[in-house]
């Protein structure tokens, strides 16, 4: 990755999301109002957490199937952005819940299921700072990893499906593919995404630079 | 060869024992401090939550030790002569079968000292069947991942109550339809969510634990 073109565009997709998000027109709906302007955000972010964590597990199959522990480092840093992402998902999200649902919090499936996800992969993290020895740590981490994202795509889509949920798109309510994003709402949504997906590869990428300086230093 | 390395596992437990005692003492004590500090519980809700929280306790308990008596030498030769997949399929086996005795056990105790206000025994049955089948293997795979490392408790308490808790709460709210006495209709999607994460758990142990036990 030593190019620079995608930076660049993840930089101006993001202003363009920001600006474009705040300033262009969007559909007005009921209870919503101004407020869709947060899928941009909300929902955006959830889908580069997805990218993101996806990128994760493929590098934590390599790493199972090859054995280099250059694989689990990627795979290791796209899960921390992923959390970072996935955070912010539910920050965004709970903002949005108190102005149209009049509360911070709901006992929700989708919210359940976000939340416990997150919680997963934290523990990822927890498990990876209690081994030492670098290639039982890659290894133990990739079956965690798998089984974690496997969990993620449980309790984010399926189990959201089955059941009576609150949250838009689950549980009997519309999502909102139907009703504005045929407008220009997708101007801004597609953009988006490729923004934050490549701003969370940017940070990835200089953390794992940063990782493997770090191991090559520790080597000598 | 299941067979055996079932039996083995059974049979150290037999001479042993330090494990099924210490289960069954903090069973028993869990019971007991909350029949004393209860005296008995006539609502639902609250005995429900109790009953399954003292169970999750004690399974958690239990299966964290069935990893750890691994010596090195026992288990280059089981390695030799058996598949990891069936290494694994005994462990689960084998503490599906302590998790099952446990909550036969707890529930009995707690029935005795708590007071029993079940409505629809059967469902009950069912669901506590179901459930002490799926936090044996949730927590037969993490107690696998966590012998890994070196902090082996607290480790597997951390890796596993993320996913235990959405299974919890199903099994809780089935657990509470059937006190209620509902209908078997109203619990079928919760009795299916059950049994489907619980497939999807043992199946992944399945495919991941010959990464695992790699060494």
């Amino acid at each position: 990755m030593k190019s620079n073109w995608w930076k660049v565009i993840a930089v101006v997709f993001v202003l363009y999301t920001i600006i474009g998000g705040l300033l262009l027109e969007v559909p007005r709906l009921r209870i919503l109002h101004e407020t869709i302007r947060n899928l941009y955000f909300h929902v955006t972010m959830w889908f580069g957490m997805m990218i993101i964590l996806t990128v994760s597990v493929i590098y934590s199959i390599k790493t199972l199937l090859g054995g280099k522990t250059e694989n689990d480092i990627v795979a290791n840093e796209a899960a921390n952005i992923g959390i970072l992402m996935g955070f912010i998902g539910i920050a965004t999200g709970s903002i949005w819940a108190r102005f149209t649902w009049g509360t911070w919090w709901v006992i929700d499936t989708k919210l359940n299921g976000a939340a416990i996800t997150l919680l997963i992969y934290l523990a990822y993290v927890v498990l990876r700072g209690a081994m030492d020895d670098r290639e039982k740590r890659a290894r133990i981490c990739a079956v965690y990893n798998i089984f974690a994202y496997v969990m993620l795509i449980v309790f984010l889509m399926i189990l959201p499906r089955m059941t009576d949920s609150l949250h838009p798109g689950n549980g009997g309510n519309p999502g909102f593919g139907g009703y504005d994003l045929n407008s220009n709402m997708r101007m801004v949504f597609y953009p988006a995404i490729i923004g934050w997906t490549l701003l969370g590869v940017w940070m990835m990428s200089l953390r794992v630079r940063l990782e493997k300086l770090n191991i090559a230093l520790n080597k000598e | 060869m299941l067979k055996q390395l079932l039996l083995k596992e059974l049979r150290t437990e037999f001479r042993q024992k330090f494990a099924i005692n210490g289960i069954m003492l903090y069973l028993i004590s869990s019971v007991f401090i909350s029949y004393l500090s209860f005296k008995t519980i006539v609502h639902p809700a609250t005995w429900n939550a109790l009953f399954w929280i003292i169970l999750l306790f004690s399974n958690v308990n239990a299966i964290s030790k069935s990893f750890n008596n691994e010596s090195r030498s026992g288990f280059l030769y089981i390695y030799s002569i058996s598949s990891p997949q069936k290494i694994l399929i005994s462990k689960l086996l084998y503490n599906s079968i302590l998790s099952l005795v446990i909550s036969i056990i707890g529930l009995l105790s707690y029935l005795l000292f708590i007071g029993n206000i079940i409505q629809d025994i059967s469902l009950f049955m069912l669901v506590l069947f179901l459930g002490s089948i799926s936090l044996a293997s949730t927590l037969t795979f993490t107690a696998a991942i966590a012998s890994k490392t070196n902090n082996n408790f607290s480790l597997m308490a951390i890796l596993s109550f993320p996913v235990i808790i959405p299974m919890l709460i199903t099994i809780i709210k089935a657990s509470k339809n059937a006190i209620d006495g509902l209908d078997w209709s109203i619990s079928t999607n919760l009795i299916i969510t059950l049994l489907a994460l619980n497939i999807i758990v043992a199946a992944l142990s399945y495919i991941l634990f010959p990464y695992l036990w790699k060494d």
